[in-house]
């Protein structure tokens, strides 16, 4: 398939502090242990969609990107890595790898999506309906620990709202898009986009994916013409749908004998003609099943809903086989006497358990030492964490290289690379980290 | 029809059977819009196809298994009762009864069910239905799931039926003549969460409340669905009207109003029908549509050629949609064209052409007439060489020898029109004069045309403007050419309606004609290229990351305090005119609710009339403004301080007073100090309040500094102040 892929990785996002840091900017960020960014690269792979451009925010978190793609891709795809500064917003992120783009169609994917939505068909759809723009929606994951016991208060509450969609009847084409800050003011449609199909959809549980497939031309057009927009979401994507009946993207693409007012003359006496003649273009959804599995990392929430789900739920996603007790325990793993690995967790290798813990949905990574007595319930630990004796994690994200020592009591804290934290110490709902 | 009522769904069904069907039958559209054929004759009662409105919808409802049926009158209420009591409804035995309920001074469907509320006739789930609706659709689905949902629900008090209807992208008007209509639907529940039947067409944007999502994970917007204004009602309905006795249309007011209404929690829902046809008459054009659906038999079994209706004469039906009379006198060279029906003993003269028309009963029409996609009632005389052209004539009306009809001609009961007349477009011609034209604004518009009180005041008032004999002219603009009635009775030519021409070539019988919808499509293609306003809306977010929360303008916000400050100046111009203090406190208060505007808010706007009004006494120079000023405050400081509880407000008032001075009057600006230290001796304003706000402009730009510079020496004095405060404190 001749699209070419932007992946738009990011760098050092505020929103995930202190989970990243420079020597793990959110490309790489763990899933499963694996960095984030490979989910995506694979699912393109998976669909044969090999010619991408990787931007990612920043120098330095570019090379490492780079220096990883390079590792682990290297005969799989083929991958640019740009480097464009941070504070750069993603419709200047495309504006900087723009003459690069030369096919006739763009996918542009968000470098944090885990999903098994086949990109492919996004593609085939934008094909198939002529769109100028299409995008994946998916129903929107309900965040939070699904179903363990701490959440019984949560249950009634309902996924939060992140888009209004607008669609019509067949749910093919896109009326109506309002996301952030607009998403709690009242609802503005445009009347003539609902006289033109009679019908709409309004939906608040849908989730814009990140995932556009766009006509290149007009992608370039926008973004030469309207030099203001900076996001893709925010602006490029509803000013698409925004003046999808009276385009002022096709204007060059029209034969130029038709703005001669005489040729047109004939036509006049009949309305209906004139109104085919009117500049239209069509903006497209693909709505992923409900049984997809669909999710951004762009939250520190997320992130712990993402890594439970892609060795829970979504299993397939990880790429690991799961044992018999529906955990992944790597074979150089060690664990101490009466220790229990529970179901939906992971540990990698290396990594040492003593005696009498208890790990229940949670990810360990690489070469961690922990103690006798720990529990670590629902959390993520990162690679070389040093847990000692009596120590209990729950809900809990610790990073690289921490230290923490004995009978620390951790509840929903985000821990930063290379914290250390003192004996005895308990903390609730913090974000700890060096600086 | 006795065959007809063994198939009744409560038959069927033993619940229903228990409690009778009943629907209310409103014999009054309250509205004007047939005028002036109303004035003489009740809506219902105005044939269709031959037969009397009301007779369709009694058939239908007799059709669908309702064993009882209200008939409410008002206008020419002795018309519709003497019409029953001699018709087939209350003569013939069984159990399909139908009963009158007369009212004289009920002006709207409002009133109507509060008077059948005083009856206290109906005992359950009753169809609500105006007098002028025709339909073959079977209730037995809705009826249904209306009752599944009051088992469930009790709140759930109406299921409105709708049907698939789209209009025209350029006349925004249904094929029947409707405006569009906006509908928001749960499409699981189908309950109705949104209408709006006005909507403005200058408007491009459609606002929505956000809380409709909330609830509803989906919701489909329509704008394709056209109402046939049948009704299933619980009893509940009438009560709501009698407690809201403010509700007149059903529509505007109780539909909208239940929905607004979140304390009651009542819910309205809707049924689509599919196949089947519903369709009320509601102006020219769904008389002219809805004629054409009935000699189209899409109203099956309702029409002319079966014995549901009329007179019960066997109409033939030929092919071709043409349907004849017994006893029609037709000259062999006389050309029927399709869809054509003829009444009982007319007379078609030599030559004469007509095409998808209806011809009453007792008509004579000479030779050489052209009739095309016209309506002729009884016992009309045409003479020879007339042309009417989709035009409506009313019973024992005379066109003498070459009198020309243009489209959209409405000529009312027994008027004669004289030798080679040609009547202009759109004119409505009556024996009656047009009643005065201030009885059309929008309260009156339920207003029903015939209750007496009106009736004589317009009377008078006609008689001198528009009145006409023999030759007739007109008052009019918009009607161009004035004919001459040579040898006729008087008549009166009505000028058109509040609407203009714009209304009446959109409601007419006439079809829109060619220019006018270049015209629209012109219009509409240079709307599209007009810049669009709803881009500044959405600004750049200029953020960083793709989900980044953008600040989207806040232009509306700016929108509404704007409209706010204006609300709150009227309320403060009426406190001017001797309102008394607490009234303005209340209105203001409850401005600030209706707004949704913060307690600061109200100080800032209140603060802002004051000043405004300082500014009306004439002054010459800064003294005298000065003066004007302190004068004002005084008067109204103790309002003013209402609002003021905490420095937040405080603080507001002192931001809009710096507005006022740097932007809207700037006379106000060299006294900026003075006034400050006025407000704070006179303890409007706290040392606390205007300290913060020096405080928080200290960072500010030098531009934004003028005026903290210009009170730096109050602020100085200010900020010494506290000290002495606490020596008094401790001398004391």
């Amino acid at each position: 398939m001749d699209f070419q892929v932007v992946v738009l990785a990011g760098g050092e996002s505020k929103n995930l502090a202190p989970l990243v840091s420079k020597e793990i900017p959110k490309p790489l960020m763990p899933v499963a242990n694996r960095p984030v960014l490979s989910y995506v690269l694979e699912l393109l792979e998976a669909n044969n969609l090999k010619d991408l451009i990787v931007v990612v925010k920043g120098k330095d978190a570019a090379l490492q990107v780079g220096g990883w793609i390079s590792g682990a891709y290297v005969d799989r795809l083929h991958v640019e890595v740009a480097a464009v500064p941070e504070e750069t917003g993603t419709a200047d992120a495309l504006r900087a790898v723009a003459h690069h783009l030369t096919t006739k169609d763009i996918l542009i994917v968000s470098g944090d999506l885990v999903s098994d939505v086949s990109p492919g068909v996004v593609a085939a759809t934008h094909r198939r309906l002529g769109a100028v723009v299409t995008a994946l929606f998916c129903n929107t994951p309900v965040s939070g620990p699904s179903d363990t016991g701490s959440s019984v208060k949560d249950k009634g509450r309902k996924p939060p709202r992140v888009n209004i969609v607008g669609l019509d009847q067949t749910r093919q084409y896109l009326l109506h898009v309002a996301a952030g800050a607009e998403v709690d003011k009242d609802i503005k449609i445009q009347k003539s986009l609902l006289r033109h199909k009679g019908q709409m959809e309004i939906r608040a549980d849908l989730m814009d994916a990140h995932m556009y497939a766009i006509q290149r031309k007009i992608l370039q057009e926008v973004l030469d013409k309207k030099e203001m927009f900076h996001s893709i979401k925010h602006d490029v994507f509803p000013y698409l749908v925004r003046t999808q009946l009276k385009s002022e993207v096709l204007d060059h693409e029209e034969p130029r004998n038709g703005l001669n007012g005489e040729a047109y003359s004939p036509n006049k006496l009949d309305p209906r003609i004139a109104i085919l003649n009117n500049k239209t273009h069509k903006c497209c959804a693909y709505i992923a099943n409900k049984s997809k599995y669909c999710s951004r990392l762009n939250s520190v929430q997320a992130f712990c809903d993402i890594n439970r789900d892609v060795v829970g739920e979504a299993g397939h996603l990880s790429g690991y086989s799961f044992s018999a007790q529906n955990n992944i325990v790597h074979s150089s793993a060690e664990l101490g006497s009466k220790t229990t690995v529970g179901p939906h967790c992971m540990l990698d290798g290396g990594s040492k358990l003593g005696d009498k813990c208890s790990v229940k949905r949670s990810v360990i990574g690489r070469h961690c030492r922990i103690g006798s007595n720990v529990k670590i319930v629902n959390s993520v630990v990162m690679n070389h964490v040093t847990v000692e004796d009596g120590c209990f994690i729950q809900g809990s994200v610790i990073c690289n290289n921490v230290q923490i020592q004995e009978r620390v009591v951790l509840k929903d804290c985000q821990v930063g690379e290379g914290y250390i934290l003192t004996s005895g110490s308990e903390y609730k709902s913090e974000s700890l980290s060096k600086r | 029809m006795a065959q007809k009522k063994t198939h009744r769904p409560s038959a069927d069904d033993p619940e229903v059977e228990r409690i009778p069907l009943q629907a209310v039958l409103l014999a009054d559209s309250f509205a004007q819009k047939f005028r002036p054929i109303t004035l003489e004759r009740p809506k219902v009662l105005l044939p269709l196809v031959n037969a009397p409105m009301i007779d369709y919808t009694l058939a239908w409802l007799e059709s669908v298994g309702v064993d009882e049926v209200f008939v409410f009158c008002c206008a020419h209420s002795q018309q519709v009762k003497s019409y029953l009591e001699n018709s087939q409804w209350t003569k013939q035995p069984g159990v399909f009864s139908v009963a009158t309920i007369e009212s004289h001074d009920a002006i709207s469907a409002g009133d109507a069910l509060r008077v059948i509320h005083e009856h206290g006739v109906i005992r359950g789930d009753f169809i609500l239905i105006s007098g002028d609706t025709v339909s073959n659709m079977s209730l037995a689905k809705a009826l249904y799931e209306h009752k599944e949902r009051r088992k469930k629900d009790p709140h759930a008090v109406m299921t409105m039926i709708i049907k698939q209807s789209k209009p025209s992208v350029l006349t925004h008007q249904t094929r029947l003549g409707d405006d569009e209509i906006v509908m928001a639907i749960d499409p699981e529940t189908k309950e109705l969460l949104y209408y709006e039947d006005k909507v403005d067409l200058s408007q491009r944007l459609i606002l929505l409340d956000k809380m409709l999502l909330v609830e509803n994970g989906a919701i489909s917007l329509h704008n394709d669905k056209q109402d046939c204004y049948v009704d299933i009602c619980s009893l509940g309905v009438l009560d709501l009207f009698v407690d809201n006795f403010d509700y007149q249309h059903l529509r505007r007011h109780f539909v909208k109003g239940l929905l607004v209404d979140d304390i009651m929690g009542c819910k309205i829902f809707t049924h689509e029908i599919q196949s089947s046809y519903a369709a009320r008459v509601d102006n020219f054009k769904s008389y002219d549509t809805i004629s054409k659906d009935i000699v189209q038999r899409w109203t099956y079994p309702f029409v002319p050629d079966v014995r549901y209706l009329g007179n019960g004469l066997q109409i033939k039906l030929d092919r071709e949609g043409i349907y004849k009379a017994p006893d029609v006198v037709q000259s062999r060279s006389a050309h029927i064209d399709a869809f054509t029906v003829l009444g009982n003993a007319t007379t078609v003269g030599d030559n004469t052409k007509i095409s998808n028309s209806v011809i009453g009963q007792g008509c004579i029409i000479g030779h050489n007439v052209v009739i095309e996609g016209s309506f002729v009632w009884d016992n009309v005389t045409i003479e020879d060489g007339c042309k009417l052209s989709h035009a409506l004539i009313c019973d024992g009306v005379h066109l003498r020898e070459g009198v020309i009809l243009e489209p959209g001609v409405i000529i009312s009961f027994k008027v004669e029109v004289g030798q080679n007349i040609v009547v202009p477009t759109y004119s409505k011609v009556s024996l009656l004069p047009q009643p005065s034209k201030q009885d059309s604004d929008e309260e009156l518009e339920y207003a029903d045309s015939n209750t007496g009180a009106i009736e004589s005041t317009s009377m008078a008032t006609v008689m001198n403007t528009s009145k006409l004999d023999f030759a007739l002219g007109t008052s009019d603009a918009n009607i161009s050419g004035k004919p001459e009635f040579q040898g006729s009775g008087p008549g009166y030519i009505w000028s058109s309606s509040e609407g203009g021409t714009e209304e009446e070539c959109r409601q007419s019988i006439a079809p829109i004609p060619a220019g006018k919808l270049l015209e629209l499509l012109q219009s509409k293609i240079s709307d599209n290229n007009a810049p669009d306003q709803d881009m500044i809306i959405t600004p750049a977010s200029g953020e960083l990351l793709p989900d980044s929360e953008s600040t989207f303008g806040d232009g509306d916000d700016d929108r509404e305090y704007v409209d706010f400050e204006k609300e709150v100046e009227a309320t403060f111009q009426r406190g001017l005119t001797g309102v008394e203090k607490e009234n303005v406190i209340l209105e203001i208060n409850s401005l600030r609710l209706s707004c949704n505007m913060e307690q600061a808010d109200c100080a800032g706007a209140l603060f802002h009339s004051i000043m405004k009004q300082a500014l009306v006494a004439p002054y010459s120079c800064k003294n005298e403004l000065y003066a004007n000023t302190i004068k004002e405050i005084i008067k109204w400081g103790d309002l003013l301080k209402h609002y003021l509880t905490t420095t937040d407000e405080e603080f507001e008032v002192i931001l809009k007073f710096e507005d006022i001075c740097s932007g809207t009057t700037r006379d106000f600006a060299p006294l900026f100090s003075n006034i400050l230290t006025f407000l704070y001796d006179k303890e409007i304003l706290s040392e606390k309040a205007i300290l913060s706000w020096a405080q928080e402009k200290e960072g500010a730009d030098e531009s934004d500094k003028i005026f903290t510079k210009q009170a730096e020496q109050f602020i100085k004095w200010l900020r010494e102040a506290p000290e002495e405060d606490d020596e008094d404190d401790a001398d004391a």
